[in-house]
């Protein structure tokens, strides 16, 4: 089954005569190379909140790798192009999320991102020194988004050899031009929001990033902001490529209000602001509001209703959503500004996620412990493939020799493990492998670390705080219900678009598990001084015994005369008279 | 001599293998004070897990073992406990055997000295008797098995006792007069720590002594057995290391062994001075205080010689217990090393020897304790361990710098005689000026 736009039940009472007929333009005028569109996808969750995700489009054709310098930005940033062409970067993938994703009250997001800071970048084939590149790569970007992405260094940098594919076209995979990094400890706040809105042709002057007011989306229970710029193709046969910018924003707001029997949202309640216009930039401005689980209108209506639907294959699932199209000035009715409101009736159990993971840290004391990561494949009898990539920084030195794989009590042996083992205060632990997870089940992957004593400058200023370990990454091929679209270059919605689907059974799906928090034992911090004298005086002692052993010899010890004779004795002396 | 000593080593097995069979085993080989990352049997199984995985042991910092013992244990590892007791076995044979050999060549020299009167008369008490010496080799090899830190070491598999084994098989080489095998059992020695290079002073003095041939700078004879005995010393080491080299195919083993046993980066708490030293170190400092520790430890080699050149096995087990207070990563196993000399105390100065001892028996039962208090229960910090670290030391230096007393003034008493009268005829103190 394919992707189609149904456009159900034409308004029958009202027809708008005075909609003048649409008149098609013949391009005479040559196709425009860049091209913006942007969506906004308003999903309720059964937990009672509501999951709202922003993406903006960029398409430019354009090629930033030939010695020409491209000069002339129209729609595409130009800070970032400026770093596309400067670093030789391929893909280039950062998102900063704050908050965890609660899979299995909320579902699926579009897009998965880890807490903290994420960020992964292919280079081209053409770079030479890689480690050089990435680290003035993470500094201009922490620059330009106003984040401490300076932190990223080659203690917490890993080359995974098989999660991270190229998103875009390409067919080069030497992971030597793969780097991946996650701060798990970075903070996102309205710094980081302000340029990461800079980088939209409208800003947030107009369009839907009206909306986008710090003030609400912060105080929000996720928010996940993203950049991602990959190559990709014009058409089916990729005879013409062209760069895609992503701008994407995903936010789940808590909006359930007390005392009332009825839940009820509208773009006000969670934006404070109302829309008035799409962005004049925008080739398409949409919003789909997701009425999958009510397709009757039982449930929760929406108003001002509309009378576009269309239907989307999205994680497995066809999902069926109301368009809004803000391009359309009669979206917006006699009062100019768009107000969508969604009013609940009753509510209902949501559907288990097929594939969802937790980790925590196992054990007790600073000495030892244990991390366990639990997989579980909620299908009811297809099993399918997980690739887990763990990073662990080095000082919970890994024992490799404990890692246990049990599914359903028995051991699971998984087929393909890459690990390479950490070089204190170089590189972090890497281990990947290929799990394959049985139907119907938990799968339990348990390895043991020993904790390290750093030295005394290496701990953070808050020690007891711990030190993180960044989320576990679970790719997968999952076991789709519905038949996915393999043809990438129709006309879908950008919430359906992101991840490259090549079979039709299945559709990618990534995971990210909870970060870990981890103690480690500390020194006495205020001693540097008082040590060194202590361990310098045991040294010393042994010196000074062993020194007079070694240079004095015995001798019978003489008294010494008292005064008056010493006194006498010199006396004797001076006049030459033997002594007392 | 046979029966009391096979009787003794079943007792050590036997004692060994109630204890690996026991819930004990697992807890003791986590402790710090018996494994340090040097000689861990976690780590080792950790590098052959690496090795089965296709990854180098060496390309992370978990494995610090020599090339030698990965092929090793790549065959015995499941033999394991077997091998960990027969090195301690072969410990114990070489210590007795070696300490019988020795005994008979002093009651040989000092017959020589009684008939050529050397002795002055009144220290005629001191000169030893075969009778009251009959006993020492097995009191030696007994010191040795049933040593709480021997046995705790061996159940816990650390490699430090298969680093003993080859040191007692090096002093029984030597005092066996084996040139060849002296410096082949020093090498591998060497090669697997590099402390007991300073043992090469010694080996040389002794092996000078039992060939006659005076130690005298300007003698040619004096030279050419030096150079001998580094042409065998250096030579098997080269062959050794090259070995390790064909085993592998590459040198990371030297920056993951030798570079990890110098520069001392992994701050694991033990019962040494380097970890809390190294960890509150001002970062400015850090390469010269490791300069200077490091070189402590090589640095008494040459006075001691000089001191005790008449005295070589004395001096072997003086530069042991030099080595296993100062050197980097040291384990209870080290220590036990160094209690061989016990066997040669004298009465004088015995009640401070035996008061040192309780101390160094109270800050053994602490240091568990103490550990526990600061990782598990929370509620004492690093600095109580730290402080019964140097407690421990203070009173392994203390203990060595008697026992060297002890002997020094015996030698003294030996040539000047007991009883020592003042130049007024009333009787004297001996002082050291």
């Amino acid at each position: 089954m394919r992707w189609e736009e149904t456009v159900v039940e034409e308004a029958t009472a009202d027809k708008e005569d005075t909609s003048a007929p649409e008149t098609v333009v013949q391009s005479s005028v040559p196709q425009p190379k860049d091209d913006f569109q942007e969506e906004l996808v308003i999903r309720p969750l059964h937990s009672g909140d509501i999951y709202a995700s922003f993406q903006f489009r960029t398409l430019w054709e354009t090629d930033f790798m030939r010695g020409n310098k491209v000069s002339h930005y129209r729609l595409f940033p130009k800070s970032l192009g400026q770093v596309i062409s400067k670093f030789s970067v391929r893909e280039l993938h950062i998102s900063f999320t704050q908050g965890y994703w609660r899979t299995m009250q909320w579902g699926q997001p579009f897009l998965p991102s880890p807490p903290g800071a994420e960020l992964w970048v292919w280079f081209q084939d053409s770079v030479t020194d890689v480690d050089g590149t990435w680290k003035e790569l993470t500094n201009v970007l922490s620059g330009i988004f106003c984040a401490s992405l300076n932190f990223i260094d080659s203690t917490n940098t890993v080359q995974p050899s098989a999660s991270f594919k190229p998103l875009g076209i390409g067919n080069v995979t030497d992971h030597r031009f793969l780097r991946y990094a996650t701060l798990p400890r970075e903070i996102v706040c309205t710094e980081n929001l302000t340029p990461w809105k800079k980088l939209l042709p409208c800003g947030s002057k107009a369009g839907l990033a009206v909306l986008l007011k710090s003030e609400k989306l912060f105080h929000s229970s996720f928010h996940s902001q993203a950049v991602h710029i990959r190559p990709v193709c014009q058409d089916w046969q990729c005879k013409t490529t062209s760069w895609e910018l992503r701008q994407t924003l995903n936010v789940v707001f808590d909006l359930h209000t007390p005392g009332q029997g009825k839940l009820e949202w509208s773009l006000f309640k969670m934006f404070s602001r109302t829309l008035t216009e799409a962005c004049p930039l925008a080739s398409s401005s949409k919003i789909y509001i997701d009425i999958t689980d009510d397709p009757q209108g039982e449930q929760f209506e929406v108003s001002p209703a509309t009378h576009l639907l269309s239907q989307a294959m999205v994680l497995g699932d066809r999902r069926t959503f109301s368009v809004y199209d803000l391009t359309q000035q009669i979206t917006f009715g006699t009062v100019r500004s768009l107000n969508l409101l969604i009013r609940w009736k009753s509510s209902e159990d949501m559907l288990r996620p097929l594939l969802h993971a937790e980790r925590y840290v196992a054990g007790y004391g600073l000495q030892t412990g244990e991390i366990h990561t639990l997989m579980y494949n909620n299908h009811p009898y297809r099993s399918f493939p997980v690739l887990l990539l763990d990073s662990v920084p080095w000082y919970l030195r890994l024992y490799i020799h404990t890692l246990t794989v049990t599914s359903k009590g028995k051991d699971n042996k998984p087929s393909y493990i890459h690990y390479q083992p950490s070089k204190d205060r170089v590189r972090p632990h890497l281990l990947e492998m290929l799990v394959q997870l049985p139907p119907n089940s938990v799968t339990e992957v348990t390895v043991q670390f020993e904790r390290a004593l750093l030295k005394w400058t290496e701990y953070t200023p808050d020690p007891n705080h711990g030190f993180y370990v960044g989320s576990s990454v679970i790719s997968s091929l999952v076991p789709s219900i519905v038949a996915m679209d393999t043809n990438s270059t129709r006309e879908q919605p950008l919430f359906s678009s992101f991840f490259p689907c090549k079979e039709e059974s299945s559709y990618f799906m990534r995971v990210y598990t909870e970060p870990l928090l981890v103690n480690l034992p500390t020194p006495d911090f205020s001693m540097p001084y008082n040590v060194i004298c202590l361990t310098c005086t045991v040294v010393a002692v042994g010196y000074g015994s062993l020194y007079n052993l070694l240079t004095r010899s015995f001798q019978i010890e003489e008294p010494s005369p008292g005064l008056a004779k010493r006194i006498a004795n010199i006396i004797r002396k001076m006049r030459g008279v033997p002594p007392l | 001599m046979a029966a009391p000593l096979t009787l003794l080593l079943l007792v050590a097995v036997t004692v060994r293998a109630a204890l690996y069979r026991s819930s004990l085993a697992d807890l003791i080989s986590e402790r710090v004070e018996v494994v340090s990352p040097l000689t861990a049997w976690k780590r080792v199984v950790e590098g052959l897990a690496l090795l089965d995985l296709g990854v180098s042991p060496y390309s992370g910092d978990v494995f610090h073992e020599t090339p030698l013992i990965i092929y090793l244990f790549h065959f015995l590892v499941d033999y394991a406990e077997i091998t960990f007791m027969l090195a301690d076995v072969i410990t114990a044979v070489a210590l007795y055997l070696s300490v019988k050999d020795y005994n008979k060549q002093v009651f040989r020299k000092q017959k020589y000295a009684l008939e050529a009167d050397r002795y002055p008369l009144d220290c005629l008490e001191l000169i030893r008797s075969p009778k009251e010496m009959q006993y020492i080799p097995l009191k030696v090899a007994m010191f040795y098995l049933l040593n709480p830190f021997t046995i705790l070491s061996c159940v816990a598999k650390s490699t430090c006792g298969l680093n003993n084994a080859v040191i007692a098989l090096f002093v029984l080489s030597t005092i066996k007069g084996n040139v060849l095998l002296s410096a082949i059992f020093l090498s591998l020695a060497t090669y697997q720590s590099i402390y007991p290079l300073t043992l090469c002073a010694a080996a040389l003095l002794y092996l000078l002594q039992r060939q006659y041939i005076p130690v005298n700078l300007r003698r040619f004879s004096f030279w050419w057995f030096v150079a001998q005995y580094a042409f065998m010393y250096l030579g098997s080491l080269f062959v050794i290391v090259g070995l390790s080299f064909f085993l592998l195919g590459s040198w990371d083993f030297l920056p993951s062994v030798y570079g990890f046993i110098l520069s001392v980066p992994d701050l694991t708490p033990n019962i040494g001075l380097f970890w809390y030293f190294f960890a509150e170190m001002f970062e400015h400092f850090r390469l010269f205080f490791l300069c200077v520790f490091q070189i402590n430890v090589f640095f008494y080699t040459v006075p001691l010689s000089i001191k005790l050149k008449e005295h070589p096995v004395f001096l072997i087990f003086m530069q042991l217990a030099v080595i296993s207070i100062f050197k980097s990563y040291p384990t209870v196993g080290d220590i036990a090393a160094s209690f061989i000399k016990h066997h040669k105390a004298s009465s004088a100065s015995s009640l401070n020897i035996f008061l040192v001892s309780c101390v160094l028996l109270a800050c053994s039962a602490l240091f568990p304790v103490l550990w526990h208090l600061w990782i598990y229960a929370g509620s004492a910090n690093s600095n109580f361990y730290y402080a019964i670290t140097l407690l421990f030391n203070v009173a392994q230096i203390l203990l060595v710098s008697d026992y060297f007393y002890a002997f020094l003034r015996r030698e003294h008493h030996l040539s000047h005689g007991l009883y020592l009268k003042r130049k007024d005829g009333s009787e004297a103190t001996l002082v050291l000026k």
